[in-house]
C-alpha cells in the first residue's frame, strides 16, 4: 500500500508548506535583529579603525579590540576629520570634503561609506568615494586610515591601513569573510599585521610599489622596512596575494592627496 | 552511566571508537582536512558540530513520519541551513565577537556529511531521544579525531598548540629549534590531515581486528 507521504500531491504541499514556514522564520528574525546587528557592524568599523592608527588592546601576542562601550568615545575623540575624495574613473581627483561637509550633503557618516559599492561603481566608469580618516595615534603623530577591499581565496577580505604623510605605514588590520581556519585565516594575527608597521609604500624615488606578501624574501623578522615586502604565511599564497593585490590596487588612489599633502607643506 | 540504558549508552560510546563517523564511516572528512591546521579552528569547529548534530537529528527525528521519502534529502538540507543560519544571526546580534570567529565554520557545518549521514540513517528511523544521543555521540567521535589531527599539524607545522609557541622560537633558534629541528610546513597543508587521518585508521584497525574488511 502506497504511503500517505509518497503522494506527489502531499509531496508538493509539503515542500510548499516548508519554504513558507522556514522563508518566514528567517525573514522575521533577519529583519527584527537587523538594527542591532548593523548597531554590532558600526561599532566594529570603528574598532578597525581605531585599531589600525594603533588605539587597541593588544596585549603581548594578540590582537584586541577596544571595547565596543569605549569605542563612540574614543573614536570622536582621536579621528579628527573624515576626508572623503572623489575621484573619476580615471583616478582624477573631483572633490576633496571634510566630513562636516559629507555628512551635510548626504546625511552619513563618511566612515560608513562601503568600499566594496565604490569600487564598483568605479569599475562601471562612474566616480568613486575614498574615505580616509585623519587622527593621531599613541606617539601624537598625525595618521590616515584608508579602508581596502579584495578578494582572497574563497570569499571578501578587507583592511584598514594607517599611514603618515610620507606613505609609510603605522598600523593595519586586516579581516576576511571565510578565509581557510589556521591558514588564509591567519592574516588577523598580530604576526602578520605587525609586520606591515613602518614598511614602505612607496620606492625611494617616490613612486608609488605597494607591499606585497612575499614567499622567500629572506627577511622573516622583517629588519627591513623599504623593500616593500612582508613576509607571507606558509599555506596561505592566495590570500597573501588578495592582500598585497588589494594593497596595490586601493592605496594607491590616495597618493595624489599625500603629494597635494606634501606641496602645501613645503 | 545510570540515566542511559545499555543500549542508549552505546548510542553514546559506539562513534568514538569502534564506529568512529571519520575512521569508520568515512563521513565528514572534507572538513578535517579544511580546519585542522590549528588545534583552536578544530575545537571550534567540534563544539558548532555537537550543537548543530544534536538539535538537528531531534528536529529531523520529530519530522520523520511527515518528511515525503522522495524530497527527504533536501528536507534535511533545509533543516540544517535554516539551523546554522539561525544561529549565525543570533550571534550576529547578541555576540558579535564570537559570531566573527564562527563565521567561517557556517558554510562548512551545512555541507559536513556528518550531519547529513546521521539524519539519513539514524534520525529518519528513531525517535527524538534517541536520535539526540545518536547526534551527541557521532559529533564526539568526530570532535576526537578533529583535535587528534588539529594537534599534530599545529605541533608539527607551527610548533605551537593553540596559538602558544611550546617548542621554541623558530626564528629566534631556541629550544627545540637550536639543535636543528624544524617546523615542517608540509603539515599545514590539507593533503597531510589525509595522511594524519590514515595513521590513526591504521592504528585502530591493527589494534581491533573486527573493523577490517575483507
Amino acid at each position: 500500500m502506497e504511503k500517505r507521504t509518497d503522494k506527489n500531491s502531499y509531496t508538493i504541499i509539503f515542500a510548499i508548506g516548508m519554504v513558507l514556514v522556514v522563508g518566514s522564520l528567517l525573514a522575521y528574525l533577519a529583519s527584527s535583529l537587523k538594527p542591532r546587528i548593523s548597531e554590532n557592524q558600526r561599532l566594529e568599523k570603528q574598532q578597525n579603525i581605531l585599531y589600525a592608527m594603533g588605539i587597541n588592546d593588544n596585549d603581548e601576542t594578540s590582537a584586541v579590540f577596544i571595547s565596543t562601550d569605549e569605542a563612540p568615545d574614543a573614536f570622536s575623540e582621536n579621528v579628527s576629520d573624515q576626508i572623503v575624495i572623489t575621484i573619476d574613473a580615471n583616478g582624477k581627483v573631483l572633490s576633496n570634503q571634510s566630513r562636516d561637509e559629507y555628512f551635510n550633503a548626504t546625511k552619513q557618516e563618511p566612515y560608513l561609506i562601503d568600499v566594496k559599492k565604490q569600487q564598483a561603481s568605479a569599475k562601471a566608469g562612474g566616480e568613486r568615494k575614498l574615505p580616509l580618516f585623519v587622527g593621531k595615534n599613541k606617539q601624537g603623530k598625525t595618521v590616515y586610515v584608508a579602508p581596502i577591499y579584495g578578494k582572497g581565496l574563497w570569499d571578501a577580505i578587507w583592511g584598514y591601513v594607517a599611514m603618515d604623510e610620507n606613505m609609510v605605514v603605522q598600523g593595519a588590520y586586516f579581516d576576511h569573510k571565510g578565509e581557510t581556519p589556521g591558514l588564509g585565516a591567519n592574516i588577523k594575527q598580530r604576526y602578520f599585521m605587525d609586520d606591515f608597521y613602518g614598511e614602505h609604500l612607496l620606492t625611494e624615488n617616490g613612486t608609488f610599489k605597494g607591499i606585497t606578501v612575499a614567499k622567500g624574501n629572506a627577511d622573516p623578522k622583517n629588519n627591513d622596512k623599504t623593500d616593500n615586502e612582508v613576509d607571507a604565511i606558509a599555506g596561505a599564497t592566495i590570500t597573501g596575494d588578495g592582500v598585497s593585490a588589494m594593497i596595490k590596487s586601493d592605496l594607491k588612489l590616495y597618493k595624489p592627496f599625500f603629494d597635494n599633502l606634501k606641496k602645501q607643506g613645503k | 552511566m545510570g540515566l542511559l540504558s545499555k543500549k542508549d549508552a552505546k548510542l553514546i560510546t559506539d562513534p568514538l571508537a569502534d564506529n568512529n563517523p571519520i575512521t569508520i564511516q568515512v563521513l565528514g572528512i572534507c572538513s578535517a582536512l579544511a580546519i585542522t591546521a590549528e588545534l583552536e579552528a578544530s575545537i571550534v569547529m567540534s563544539i558548532s558540530v555537537l550543537f548543530v548534530m544534536g538539535v538537528g537529528n531531534v528536529v529531523i527525528s520529530l519530522m520523520r513520519n511527515i518528511i515525503p521519502s522522495k524530497i527527504r534529502i533536501i528536507a534535511q538540507l533545509i533543516v540544517v541551513a535554516t539551523l546554522v543560519i539561525i544561529v549565525d544571526l543570533v550571534l550576529k546580534a547578541f555576540a558579535y565577537e564570537l559570531s566573527k570567529t564562527l563565521s567561517v565554520f557556517v558554510g562548512l557545518i551545512i555541507t559536513n556529511c556528518i550531519i547529513m549521514g546521521r539524519f539519513e540513517a539514524f534520525a529518519l528511523g528513531n525517535g527524538p531521544w534517541r536520535s539526540f544521543l545518536d547526534g551527541i555521540g557521532n559529533a564526539a567521535g568526530y570532535a576526537v579525531i578533529l583535535i587528534i589531527v588539529g594537534f599534530f599539524r599545529e605541533l608539527l607545522g607551527s610548533g605551537t598548540l593553540l596559538g602558544i609557541p611550546v617548542l621554541g622560537d623558530p626564528i629566534e633558534k631556541t629550544g627545540l629549534y637550536s639543535i636543528g629541528y624544524e617546523n615542517n610546513g608540509f603539515m599545514l597543508l590539507s593533503p597531510m590531515a589525509l595522511i594524519v587521518v590514515g595513521i590513526i585508521i591504521w592504528v585502530q584497525r591493527t589494534r581491533n581486528k573486527d573493523l577490517v574488511e575483507d
